[in-house]
């Protein structure tokens, strides 16, 4: 174990598997949030919330991955940097892309992002007036959905979450394909397919995060 | 054809260098590019000037010593092709020129465009052979090797161990350098006996040599003279992975294969 996080492959594999798995969680936090679409999320919300041992022990893992990935991810940056020390006066990237070059900034701020994301929807504090906390439904369950649906209709939030998943999917971009060539999962046949799949992905997710805000503000989703 | 060069000057690991503008003249398209630098040498002698200090041997592209980066690429913009192969008819009259010695902090510059690389000679001694004693020549076909391997191990034994992966690594990483002999012995039945040793002590020397990690930017594969592919670098990773949960019985073997070691 010790040689793991010590050797260089070994820190790669923990960044690869420890992305992929948070990879898998905004997969399912995607479906879920869907349930805004039918008006379900209220009871999606509060049936997810009486599994509250399930929810914990998924907030423990999450928290658990997301602060290797963070750690191992400064770390890596750190010693690759101080390995090309000097710059070349011109330098063409053959292969490199933006998303690759810029691994370390998207992920800081996707980590910014989630600080302000539990702060908006799981602790409530950017909004109070607003916290499903205090109000709530017909059904007299907290009002997720009015909660979400005012956040949103503010411009500077709708921005700041746009932002934040063009981030993420640039990070995704490069990191999902990135990840099977570190746990060795590929071939030269199999890696333009994974790497075409990832990038699908990728999309898949930005779409469908980012519809839910941008449907609010344009006023299809009222409150 | 007449051409501008910006030339990275150097007097020694101390200096700080910097690039100096040079003027190639009457070059013909069929010279080789260190052929037009010999000529630029020729003048700056001529001119009582310190000659550009580069590196060269074979200059038919096998000994991986020429090492330049040429606009912005390492062994410059031809596919799979080293400097002492890059020939002058892929510039034309009036260019422009960059040339700066690769970039990494295991290869300090020792002059102009000469660099130590002797930290990829340190990789290889950490493990990056056979220990076995191989006897006499065999009989062909007395150990059977599968077609496919065999030509997969080729491939990985391509590498000249030019450093053109470290030059156009963003990370200054050797990975696509040590994957290539991890593969090509792990492919191989006399290599796989010390295969999880070897994987995990060349890849320790490499950071320890000051290279840095793979973040698979692909860029060495796209720079390397001989075409090795990353897939060696996703073998190596696999490599490692077979090694994990086993480190004692790695360091025991490690020390097995010391005491029947010929003494010196
Ligand atoms: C806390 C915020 C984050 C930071 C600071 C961060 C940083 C990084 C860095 C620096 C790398 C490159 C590591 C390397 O190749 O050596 C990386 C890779 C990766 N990240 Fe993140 N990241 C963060 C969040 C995320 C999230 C939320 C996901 C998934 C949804 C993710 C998925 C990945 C994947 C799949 C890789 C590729 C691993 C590989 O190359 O094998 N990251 N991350
Ligand atoms: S001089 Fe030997 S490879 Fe170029």
């Amino acid at each position: 174990m010790q040689f793991l996080i010590k050797s260089s492959v070994g820190k790669k594999l923990i960044m690869a598997i420890t992305g992929q798995l948070m990879f898998l969680f905004i997969v399912f936090h995607l479906i879920g949030n869907t349930s805004l679409y039918f008006s379900w999320i209220n009871t999606y919300a509060k049936h997810l919330h009486d599994l509250w041992p399930l929810v914990w022990i998924v907030r423990f893992v999450m928290i658990t991955l997301l602060s290797l990935h963070l750690v191992f991810g400064i770390q890596l940056t750190l010693e690759n940097r101080s390995a090309k020390p000097d710059a070349y006066a011109i330098k063409k990237s053959l292969r490199a892309t933006f998303a690759s070059k810029n691994m370390i900034w998207t992920g800081l701020i996707i980590a910014g992002f989630l600080l302000y994301h539990l702060l908006h929807f799981t602790f409530q504090v950017v909004h109070p007036e607003m916290s499903a906390k205090l109000n709530t439904d017909v059904m007299g369950l907290p009002d997720l959905f009015s909660m979400i649906v005012f956040g949103f209709q503010n411009f500077f939030i709708l921005s700041l979450y746009i932002a934040s998943l063009i981030a993420l999917t640039l990070h995704l971009v490069h990191g999902l394909q990135s990840s099977f060539q570190t746990m060795g999962l590929n071939t030269d046949q199999t890696q333009p397919v994974i790497a075409k799949a990832g990038v699908i992905a990728s999309l898949i997710l930005l779409i469908g995060y980012a519809s839910i805000p941008v449907v609010i503000f344009i006023g299809i989703v009222k409150g | 054809m007449n051409l501008t060069l910006y030339v990275w000057r150097q007097k020694n690991a101390d200096d700080r260098g910097r690039l100096e503008q040079y003027e190639a003249h009457g070059i013909s398209p069929e010279m080789s590019f260190l052929e037009m630098l010999d000529i630029v040498n020729e003048d700056l002698i001529k001119k009582a000037t310190e000659p550009i200090a580069f590196d060269h041997d074979c200059r038919e592209g096998i000994c991986g010593s020429c090492s330049q980066v040429i606009n912005g690429v390492p062994h410059g913009q031809e596919e799979k092709t080293s400097v002492c192969q890059l020939h002058m008819r892929h510039f034309k009259d009036g260019d422009a020129i960059y040339i700066e010695p690769w970039r990494a902090r295991a290869f300090p510059v020792i002059k102009d465009l000469i660099v130590d690389r002797s930290a990829l000679d340190r990789i290889i001694q950490a493990g990056g052979y056979i220990s076995s004693h191989t006897g006499g020549v065999p009989d062909a076909n007395s150990i059977l090797i599968p077609k496919d391997d065999a030509e997969k191990a080729m491939d990985a034994a391509e590498c000249i161990g030019c450093g053109a992966c470290v030059a156009a690594c963003p990370n200054g990483s050797a990975m696509l350098f040590a994957a290539a002999k991890v593969s090509h012995l792990a492919m191989l039945p006399q290599g796989q006996v010390e295969a999880a040793r070897r994987v995990r002590v060349m890849t320790e020397e490499m950071m320890k040599q000051g290279f840095g990690n793979c973040t698979n930017h692909y860029e060495c594969q796209a720079a390397c003279p001989k075409g090795i592919k990353v897939s060696f670098i996703a073998k190596l990773n696999r490599e490692f992975i077979k090694t994990l949960g086993r480190s004692g019985k790695i360091s025991s073997s490690v020390d097995r294969m010391a005491d029947t070691l010929p003494s010196e």
